[in-house]
């Protein structure tokens, strides 16, 4: 296991420490936070749709289930957000249970049934009829636990958890059988893989992180809307990030994320009039040339890319 | 070699009027035979009498319609694929079916790791060895040309050290060296004590491996018997080539 240790000092650290650092010399934090945000949820796309081959359009759906776990919690028996974000956590995996006969599906009909599944737990939760348990479409408030360096720095733990699910993925027999899997799921079947199982622990891992950072973002911003945590462009952004990047790597949702990501700020701020365009002309560079992201460039040139 | 089993021994495969339909369509439609330890039993039949159906429902891909398997005695029809696999059943498949985007040594490994039964740890290295596949460990396997996938595949199911191999059509495309060395390597491990299934169409091949064929026509077996006497026998020279109908 020589080569995940130097997946864990040269990859998880730096990571980790720079997030951990930055809020120091740069005073954007909510940018920041964003940006963690974005990365962990890339990893999760990673986990399930890089590694097992799913590809969940609806994988916001986990995030604002954590992030409604998180509030429920916390409004009605005014929990400390830490046993809350434990409740956002176990929100999303009940989800991600009763979502896991989703699983018999495959590629584009998984993806959109995933959306249609999101859809439906935002419709509830927005029902104005459930406005005295979810708040409704009006909305959650959460300013008796705000706490947002403590939520950067939970965000930050969650980010290193994640990094360390990946990293067990890239060097594991486990994360071998699930690409086997998402290669071929008969002959995986035929070397003994218990694909079923596989494919449910991949799932609900990956619902768990999502979950996780959809508890921290609800305290962090602490007033949102159900529309909020269910934006659909958040799963594309993830997604797209993922792919960007290259996935069934470490490092190629953390490339996709700091060049997408960066450039939709940079831009997207500085001169929002160009911003669609560049991105249009970037994503589609991508799929024409590079249709199996930015790493499989070093992969093309013969380099094993972490 | 143990051509003639004594009569009182279990047998390792039993089959027994074993169904499997697809819609309205029976692909086996009441197949009996039965395999013993260290036997070469030859499947073989015209296009579409059901050889490869039976050989996915032994592997567990399909589930039965009807009828039992045994594997020494114990039914396993209908269980899934990677417990058959523990129990010691694996098998080729006529189109190779790799792990394309993982190297030839980690499609084998997997295989080591999650199929082993009885806790056997197979030498990865000596299977890929003994099937020309260590000098490409390190290769893709979608770089490899089918007959190296073909030969994958068979790495793969022997990393499971199976008591039970079903090869399906492993033959075909092959050129004559390598025909010649794939019927050696199955006959070295019958040979070993391995039971083996063998779908072909190159009767050649079937002569030089088996000790037994059953011939299936339409899903049911029609002749059992020594290759030699199938060549002789009416009903099977009027499935292959047509004729009178003599059922």
């Amino acid at each position: 296991m020589r080569r995940s240790m130097c997946h864990l000092i040269f990859i998880l650290v730096p990571v980790v420490i720079a997030f951990a650092l930055l809020p120091r010399v740069y005073s954007n934090h909510l940018l920041l936070f964003n940006f963690v945000v974005f990365l962990v949820l890339a990893q999760g796309i990673n986990v399930i749709y890089g590694f097992s081959g799913y590809l969940p359009f609806g994988y916001v759906g986990f995030f604002g289930a954590g992030a409604y776990g998180f509030s429920l919690l916390v409004l009605h028996l005014h929990a400390h957000p830490l046993p809350a974000l434990a409740a956002g956590a176990v929100a999303a995996l009940l989800l991600g249970v009763i979502l896991t006969p989703l699983l018999r599906l495959e590629g584009a009909y998984f993806a959109i049934a995933t959306l249609a599944a999101s859809e439906a737990v935002l419709q509830v939760i927005s029902n104005p009829n459930l406005t005295d348990i979810t708040q409704g479409p009006y909305g959650v408030r959460l300013s008796g636990v705000y706490a947002p360096r403590f939520a950067y720095g939970m965000a930050v733990a969650i980010l290193a958890f994640t990094f360390l699910v990946v990293i067990f993925l890239r060097n594991s027999r486990f994360g071998l059988a699930l690409q086997a899997i998402r290669e071929n799921p008969i002959s995986a079947g035929m070397a003994g893989v218990n694909v079923v199982r596989a494919r449910v622990i991949a799932w609900l891992v990956s619902a768990l992180i999502a979950g996780l950072i959809g508890a921290v973002y609800a305290w962090y911003i602490s007033v949102f809307y159900p529309e909020t945590v269910f934006d659909l462009g958040m799963s594309i952004f993830a997604i797209v990030f993922a792919l960007f990047g290259g996935t069934a790597t470490i490092l190629g949702p953390l490339l996709g994320v700091a060049i997408l990501y960066g450039v939709y700020n940079g831009i997207g701020i500085a001169t929002p009039q160009y911003f669609q365009l560049v991105y249009g002309a970037l994503i589609m560079a991508l799929v024409l040339f590079l249709p199996n992201g930015v790493l499989s460039l070093a992969r093309r040139w013969g380099l094993n890319v972490p | 070699m143990s051509r003639e089993q004594g009569a009182g021994q279990l047998p390792l495969l039993g089959v027994e009027r074993l169904v499997k339909r697809f819609g309205g369509f029976a692909a086996v439609d009441g197949a009996s035979f039965h395999l013993m330890p260290g036997e070469v039993l030859g499947l073989v039949g015209p296009n579409g009498s059901g050889k490869t159906t039976c050989i996915n429902v032994i592997s567990g891909i399909y589930a039965p319609n009807g009828g039992q398997i045994f594997l020494q005695g114990k039914p396993i029809g209908g269980m899934p694929s990677h417990k058959l696999v523990r129990l010691g059943i694996n098998r080729t498949f006529q189109v190779p079916q790799p792990f394309l985007a993982l190297n030839v040594r980690e499609n084998v490994e997997i295989a080591a790791t999650y199929g082993a039964h009885d806790g056997s740890n197979a030498d990865i290295e000596a299977i890929l060895a003994s099937l020309g596949l260590d000098a490409y460990r390190a290769r893709a396997a979608a770089d490899l040309n089918s007959a190296q996938q073909k030969m994958l595949d068979l790495a793969r199911a022997l990393a499971t050290s199976p008591r039970l191999l079903l090869v399906d059509e492993l033959a075909a495309g092959l050129h004559p060296a390598e025909l010649k060395r794939v019927a050696g390597k199955l006959r070295e491990l019958a040979d070993s004590g391995m039971a083996l299934l063998v779908v072909e169409h190159l009767m050649g091949f079937i002569g030089e491996v088996t000790d037994r064929v059953i011939v299936l026509n339409a899903g049911r077996e029609i002749f059992e018997g020594r290759l030699s006497e199938a060549t002789r026998h009416p009903q099977v020279v009027s499935v292959f080539l047509g004729g009178d109908d003599v059922r």
